[in-house]
């Protein structure tokens, strides 16, 4: 790809016997955001942390604009870093934190303009003489965002930046900071094991599992054509069955059932296969699997059923009041996506 | 990629100011003129007198330990859990003979129990004796000093263990149908060992280590210190080292079968550590024993003070039989600023802590951003040098630096450091380091290891990191170590006795030959001033 600003080629990361980052090779176009999802574990943090200069990569390099930085230092690398707890100097104001990664390079007139912009830039005018105690977890989070674009780094990189948040407040911050991102048309790099985060946030999303990546792709391409098991059961609410494929496109589920199935990964005739259905994409039907209503999650007009069948409970999403819990149900489904059986 | 690990270059700098000497004094216990031989140290094994010392040594140490734990522990409960008039005062009392430094506080005893004492010149008066009724000599007059100056290590680490027993074990104790006494015996005394070993192990070293008390009462009672210095100024190196590594060893043993002790991990944290409320004692006749007793106890603390300022204030040859000094001037201070040889140790001790205090403060900082980073594959190690010279007695520390550093031998790195302005600070420095690395890695433990990297990320250098972000928060943990490095390196008796020079004479050197001279008014004034820097070392680095 000619297109990207960041590259990262290759990279690996071993800790001890442990990979946890392997292999990893992944671009982001200028201006872009990349989100990288996966579960605690999965290598994307350590992977944040190589890209910072915070770790040094066993093997692989990182570039930026065709410019290898894989040697730099953090300090002469110009990524901006919004950590997870923000890392704000506690001794310093709002105004010297913003201002530290300015010192020298500019005379005090023009550093304080630009302490100013960008506390603008995040919509906290007027804080630069406060304390960071003072301020609330969404006003620090603001100001450590504020702190890192303020010597316009060629990269911005963000470690969960809204876990440390109220659930009522992440919302809102997040429009705001996708907002600030727009404006300032950084490349940006961001950690979440908040699947809806990474869709939020991110123009492209890279899943990673174990120090692999699994796949990066749009939201859309994820979530409708995951390549792999994890990224189709991490990805989205989803209901895991075991089967095994007749050929056709068919599958006949150990619950009883046989069902229409696509296949992203070759899957032969008569192989294990399991089988992921998405609560929207089943419905109860007068014939099909046969199950029961054991569970009913209440969400206003629409509800979430869990369906006990015969080997494994699947999800149905339908309008609230469609059944009860402790009914006899069928389910049948438009399609449903098969992998290869994950090995124990 | 082959890397020097982090950290590589402070570890050869700790190893080769103090293990490397105590290594160099063990391995010459077994050499002689014509290579290895066993000559000295069966020598030293075949001397009674040497057994005599290492067991008067021990068996010291042992009564320390208990004599210790047996006033600070009561008390710590005393002033945890019972509420009575005075309280707050008394207990801030209570740490006063931590202001007094080893040989301060020794002739501060001297003068108020000694056989020309204030006591027992009251004693004689009251009496119509017509001598002393006691004199202050042989190991009874060491355990006194001891007790006084060591159980506030058992009041002090007793009472931060009880302030973390959570209230509701008590109270589940008592639900569970056990009574004051049981409770007690199976709950409280088990959550307090890990405090009680670490307190044992403070006092068991630090009195295996005391000089200054043996060296002013031992008489004919010998301890391990007193005959290495006995041995060292005797001339008889040979023998000095042998018995420096006889003291060595025994230190090394018992910091091990204590520290396995101290080391169960303390299982109090795991309650939230709500204490209990302290009991106001409601009874009058309880109410006013406690508070009599309380002051009581808290005049015989304060009374080697007073003592030391009333003698500081006493000219030279007025006082000789009478029951109190006849006459006060201030004329001994006088002196200790307008006569240059009287100023000089004054000067010396203040430079040379000093420089002693930057030094290990600016070893503790490293050591400190060394042992927070994630994977520095040395931390424990560091961890460990930098708190092992608390374990070295200081008798032991100094003949080691005097064996190392009188020798030319650029190539094994040995210079010729004694007799030099350089060792004493030297010696200061490494005894400083505990101190100064205890404080200071505790605070970077506190510290967001974060905060460093988001420095680096905006571009900060490892300079700017450090002063723009880890020392001003550090700060009050870097003025802790600094005032209590400082105030030890300033009254610092036990290190400077083998190592001075007449150029380099410290504080305390000075008030042994004023003693010598019998001029006590000048002795007592630098112990005044003394103390009072100790105590004002300790406001600063108490506060927070």
């Amino acid at each position: 790809m000619n297109d990207a600003f960041l590259e990262l080629s290759h990279l690996t990361k071993r800790f001890g016997d442990h990979v946890a980052v392997g292999d990893l090779s992944l671009s982001v176009p200028r201006g872009a955001v990349l989100a990288l999802l996966g579960p605690s574990g999965s290598g994307k943090t350590t992977t944040l942390r190589l890209l910072a200069g915070f770790e040094r990569p066993d093997a692989g390099t990182i570039a930026v604009d065709g410019r290898d930085v894989t040697a730099l230092r953090p300090a002469e690398r110009r990524f901006g870093m919004v950590f997870q707890h923000y890392a704000l100097f506690p001794h310093l104001t709002v105004g010297e934190n913003v201002a530290f990664g300015l010192a020298g390079s500019a005379a005090s007139a023009d550093r304080n303009a630009r302490v100013m912009e960008v506390l603008s830039l995040v919509d906290l005018e007027g804080f630069g003489g406060r304390q960071v105690s003072e301020l609330s977890g969404g006003q620090q989070q603001r100001v450590a965002v504020a702190r890192a674009l303020a010597p316009e780094p060629r990269v911005l990189l963000l470690d969960e930046p809204l876990s440390n948040l109220d659930p009522t407040l992440r919302e809102r911050t997040r429009r705001e900071l996708r907002a600030a991102l727009d404006r300032v048309g950084i490349t940006t790099v961001f950690v979440t094991h908040e699947q809806e985060e990474a869709f939020a946030l991110g123009d492209t999303v890279a899943v990673l599992d174990q120090g692999r990546l699994e796949q990066v792709g749009t939201p859309p391409e994820l979530y409708e054509h995951p390549r792999t098991l994890f990224v189709a059961s991490f990805v989205g609410r989803a209901s895991v069955l075991g089967g095994v494929v007749i050929g056709d496109g068919r599958i006949r589920l150990d619950a009883g059932a046989e069902w229409p199935a696509e296949a992203p990964q070759d899957l032969a005739a008569g192989a294990r296969a399991s089988v992921v259905v998405r609560p929207e994409a089943v419905r109860f039907a007068r014939e099909g699997l046969a199950g029961t209503v054991t569970e009913r999650r209440y969400t206003g007009a629409r509800a979430l059923f869990a369906v006990d069948v015969n080997g494994g409970t699947v999800e149905v999403e339908a309008s609230a009041h469609a059944v009860t819990v402790g009914d006899l149900v069928h389910l049948a489904v438009e399609r449903v996506l098969a992998f290869p059986e994950a090995k124990e | 990629m082959t890397r020097r690990p982090r950290g590589a270059w402070l570890v050869v700098l700790l190893v080769w100011l103090f293990v490397y000497p105590v290594l160099l004094v063990v391995l010459d216990s077994a050499r002689g003129p014509d290579g290895w031989t066993l000559e000295y140290v069966s020598a030293f094994l075949r001397e009674p007198g040497e057994w005599a010392a290492l067991w008067g040594s021990l068996w010291i140490s042992v009564a320390s330990v208990v004599l210790a734990g047996a006033i600070g522990v009561p008390l710590a409960f005393v002033f945890e859990r019972l509420d009575f008039p005075g309280r707050r005062v008394l207990g801030a009392l209570v740490a006063l003979p931590a202001v007094l430094p080893p040989l301060v506080g020794v002739i501060a005893f001297l003068f108020l129990y000694g056989e020309s004492g204030f006591v027992a010149r009251a004693l004689t008066e009251l009496l119509g004796l017509d001598e002393a009724p006691w004199r202050l000599r042989g190991a009874g007059a060491i355990l006194l000093v001891h007790a006084y100056s060591m159980y506030v290590y058992f009041y002090l680490f007793t009472r931060a263990g009880l302030a973390k027993v959570d209230v509701s074990m008590i109270e589940a104790a008592h639900s569970l149908g056990s009574g004051t006494w049981t409770t007690f015996r199976r709950v409280t005394l088990p959550l307090l060992r890990p405090q009680l070993a670490a307190a044992s192990l403070l006092t068991f070293m630090t009195a295996l280590g005391s000089f200054s008390a043996p060296y002013i009462f031992g008489g004919g009672f010998r301890v391990m210190t007193t005959q290495i210095v006995a041995s060292k100024l005797n001339g008889d190196i040979r023998m000095a080292v042998v018995e420096t590594s006889a003291l060595a060893l025994v230190a090394l043993i018992g910091l091990f079968l204590l520290r396995r002790q101290a080391e169960t991990r303390s299982v109090v944290a795991v309650g939230k550590g709500i204490p209990p409320a302290a009991r106001a004692l409601s009874q009058p006749i309880a109410r006013w024993g406690a508070t009599g007793l309380g002051w009581a106890f808290g005049i015989v603390l304060l009374l080697p003070h007073a003592t030391l300022v009333v003698v500081s204030l006493v000219p030279l040859g007025t006082w000789t039989t009478q029951l109190l000094p006849p006459t006060y001037t201030l004329s001994n201070y006088a002196t200790l600023i307008t006569e240059p040889e009287r100023l000089r140790p004054l000067v010396n001790s203040l430079w040379m802590a000093t420089v002693a205090t930057v030094g290990a403060i600016a070893i503790a900082l490293w050591a400190g951003r060394l042992v927070v980073q994630r994977r520095a594959t040395l931390r424990g190690l560091i961890e460990t040098l930098v708190s092992v010279p608390w374990a070295i007695p200081g008798t032991v520390l100094a003949i080691a630096l005097a064996t190392a550093f009188s020798v030319r031998a650029p190539w094994m790195a040995r210079w010729v450091l004694v007799g030099t302005v350089v060792i004493l600070p030297l010696a200061y420095l490494v005894r400083n380091i505990p101190i100064a690395a205890g404080s200071i890695l505790a605070g970077f433990r506190q510290l967001d290891p974060s905060l460093d990297e988001a420095a680096a990320s905006l571009g900060a250098g490892r300079w700017r990191t450090l002063r723009a972000v880890t020392v001003p928060l550090l700060r009050p943990a870097i003025l802790a170590g600094a005032a209590l490095a400082f105030a030890t390196a300033l009254g610092d008796f036990v290190t400077s006795i083998v190592l001075y020079t007449y150029e380099t004479r410290p504080i305390s050197i000075e008030i042994l030959s004023s003693l010598r001279a019998f001029d006590i008014g000048t002795a007592a004034a630098y112990g005044v001033v003394l103390m009072l820097i100790s105590a004002g070392a300790m406001l600063v680095g108490t506060r927070r």
